[in-house]
């Protein structure tokens, strides 16, 4: 690694690096590609994976084992890990369809992604062409997990704080939203179920069930009491109470 | 020829020639393999022996040969590939889960500086400043080859299966993490040869006024932070009793449920070398690495030449026969158990462990008054805190009576509460009246 921070900082790439960077770079853009070319939303996920692993290498060939490393693990290995998550309870087989809602939105956007990129491209090119990388040997003098510590801990200490206790906040946040659970005094244990059940108001038999007496046996028919009315209780209550009509109980000729 | 004790330092990597490399990578790769097939076996006789029965003892010497034979039938059999499976998903999930359990072995240190051919070259693969975080990467990266195995197979069960390791393997990284801190902060270096090399120094600990050396090892001197990391590898893992991604009585056999032949071999083996790398890893991090044990190190040359390698092997046999330990005596906990004991044992746990043992170096170079003035001062706190903590007991339940009488009016008709039924008179006992049997008459025979 030593022998690596020399090259880096005198500015010529040494042949391991170059070969390193040509196999995974083609490699990365496959991924980044295929993740928008991808129509199952985890394959499109897989595909940034590899992406992410490539980007982890080139940190590590760079002389900057640990933010490789650590992309390795909190990136790839968490993050995208917990969006495989939710992609696999939404269900496999859902794919995107392929028909376009705005009329040439592909292809603008295909044009503008490419002019985007050019754009980018050329301005850091012409920015950095000629300026020569300093600094990295005293950057990692005392090791470079020493050196990130140090500065993350001095420099950068309020800033680092501050991202994680926002990054808290939000998930606490997401957690209150979310999350119901009933406290322990409001759990209903069996005498508590019994009370409830003979409270006064509360009809303490088995419900009605539907269809009884009634002229349908569907669950939408509600149940008649004996004088008569309809027994409300006797339906689920996402169901809505209807009373058949004389066109729905005749034959529609169908059977034959 | 002796040879001085000789820790190699990271210097020492990098500079083997081609063969040498070619050479260690296939010892390493071969040792993942052997350490499966032996370690098939040898949970197969252990657990036998510990539930009374012998286990493989047919094919080979002790049935050494079964798990061979074992392999052989697997490769022979008829490849499914399950309709709804997604095919190349299907296919790269093994091979994800064994190249990343084979990768961690890659910065194990097998032991010291030693002459290979002439070349000083120490018993190690490779050794990087951050190799301790490339486990750590390499079991994070392994949680996608049982998630994506349980997903491609198309039905529910693996899919439930790896849903579970992926909440699973997430939430116990965690703990391993946090747990690796302390060895950090102690050692003071990430890569593996250096935290080997730290647990040979006995440091002197001001105990209260007496001046202790401290064992090297580190299972002793963070002895909280050994407990959980052992816990939290037996679930990174899925090893008995925290099987959840593959528990066969809820379903069927997990995330591995579809899949049969040679790719079912590849995920057998991926976790038998996932299990012998966890081990190895914390041979080296808390067990003292290829150092000697105690009786044995008294001796100059135990810790020098090839003899380290074996205290090494013999270290980690020790640790995988725990592993099997556990899986013969351990049920297999629930999984909201599982996962509390993850989040609300482990996790705060080892936050307060980290938090007590930063405080403690910190002060170790301050003077003796100071200390014990912070040392009190931090005690008064927590037993103030311990005293004026609301309490949780819950106010005292009305008595029966007392909840009779303030029911309100029009409530349901309750019985009297001292009601005794007496016995109704018109139950009998009804009992047969049977011819007794004949027992002098032992020759009759029933047709």
């Amino acid at each position: 690694m030593t022998t690596q921070t020399v090259l880096a900082a005198a500015g010529s790439v040494p042949g391991g690096e170059a070969v390193t960077f040509w196999i995974l770079a083609p490699l990365a853009l496959i991924g980044a590609i295929g993740m928008v070319a991808a129509r199952n939303a985890v394959h499109s996920a897989l595909m940034l994976v590899v992406t992410m692993l490539c980007l982890g290498v080139f940190y590590v060939i760079q002389a900057g084992p640990f933010i490789g490393v650590v992309q390795i693990i909190v990136y790839t290995g968490a993050i995208m890990m917990l969006f495989l998550f939710v992609l696999m309870l939404v269900g496999r087989g859902v794919s995107d369809s392929v028909i376009e809602t705005l009329r040439g939105q592909r292809v603008a956007a295909l044009v503008l992604g490419v002019g985007f990129a050019g754009l980018v491209g050329t301005g850091l090119h012409r920015a950095l062409a000629d300026s020569t990388a300093v600094g990295l040997t005293a950057a990692n003098a005392e090791g470079n997990v020493q050196g990130i510590a140090r500065l993350l801990f001095t420099k950068y200490v309020l800033a680092f704080e501050l991202t994680s206790a926002l990054l808290i906040t939000a998930a606490v946040g997401a957690m209150v939203l979310a999350h119901i659970e009933r406290r322990r005094e409001d759990r209903m244990d069996q005498a508590a179920t019994m009370k409830a059940r003979f409270r006064p108001g509360n009809y303490p038999g088995p419900k009605p069930g539907p269809g009884v007496f009634a002229t349908s046996s569907s669950v939408a028919t509600p149940a008649r009491l004996p004088d008569g009315r309809l027994a409300e209780q006797s339906t689920p209550e996402i169901l809505p109470v209807r009373e058949l009509t004389a066109e729905d109980t005749t034959l529609k000729g169908t059977e034959k | 020829m002796t040879f001085l004790a000789q820790e190699p330092t990271l210097a020492d990597f990098g500079q083997d020639p081609w063969w040498l490399v070619l050479i260690k990578v296939v010892f390493a790769f071969a040792f993942g393999l052997l350490a499966t097939l032996l370690g098939v076996w040898f949970e197969r006789r252990v657990v036998g022996r510990m539930a009374v029965r012998p286990g493989p003892n047919q094919l080979g010497p002790f049935g050494l040969l079964q798990t061979l034979a074992d392999g052989m039938k697997m490769a022979f059999k008829e490849d499914i590939l399950p309709r709804s499976a997604d095919k190349v998903v299907y296919f790269f999930a093994p091979v994800i889960s064994v190249v990343c359990a084979v990768t961690a072995l890659s910065v194990m240190p097998f032991g010291p500086m030693v002459s290979i051919f002439g070349h000083q070259t120490p018993l190690q693969v490779t050794d990087v400043s951050v190799a301790v975080l490339l486990v750590l990467a390499c079991s994070s990266m392994a949680v996608y080859g049982v998630v994506l195995a349980g997903w491609a197979s198309g039905s529910t069960y693996p899919l439930l299966g790896g849903l579970r390791s992926a909440a699973q393997l997430i939430s116990y990284e965690i703990a391993l993490g946090l747990s690796i801190v302390a060895v950090f902060m102690l050692s003071g270096t990430m890569s593996t040869s250096g935290i080997v090399a730290a647990q040979g120094e006995r440091p002197e600990v001001e105990f209260f006024g007496l001046n202790v050396t401290a064992p090297g090892w580190y299972a002793i001197l963070l002895f909280p932070s050994f407990v959980i990391f052992f816990i939290a590898i037996v679930g990174e893992t899925n090893r008995a009793p925290f099987d959840l991604p593959e528990a066969e009585s809820e379903l069927v056999a997990g995330f591995m449920t579809e899949y049969s032949s040679l790719k079912f071999a590849l995920i057998m083996l991926s976790e038998y070398v996932a299990m012998v790398t966890m081990s190895a890893f914390t041979v080296t991090l808390f067990l003292g690495g290829w150092r000697a044990p105690w009786p044995i190190s008294i001796w100059d040359g135990a810790n020098s030449g090839w003899w380290p390698m074996l205290w090494f092997f013999g270290k980690v046999l020790l640790l995988v026969f725990v592993f099997v330990w556990l899986r013969g005596t351990l049920p297999r906990l629930r999984y909201d158990q599982f996962m509390r004991l993850g989040w609300k044992v482990l996790l705060p746990l080892n936050l307060v462990w980290i938090l007590v043992l930063a405080g403690w170096l910190k002060t170790q170079g301050w003077e003796q008054a100071d200390r014990l003035i912070l040392y009190g001062a931090v005690a008064g706190v927590v037993l103030i805190v311990t005293l004026i903590w609301p309490s949780r007991r819950p106010a005292p339940k009305p008595t029966l009576a007392e909840e009779v009488n303030d029911r309100p009016p029009g409530s349901f008709p309750l019985p009297p509460l001292d009601l005794q039924v007496p016995p109704s008179p018109r139950t009998q006992r009804i009992v047969a009246e049977r011819e007794p049997a004949n027992l002098a008459d032992t020759d009759s025979r029933e047709v």
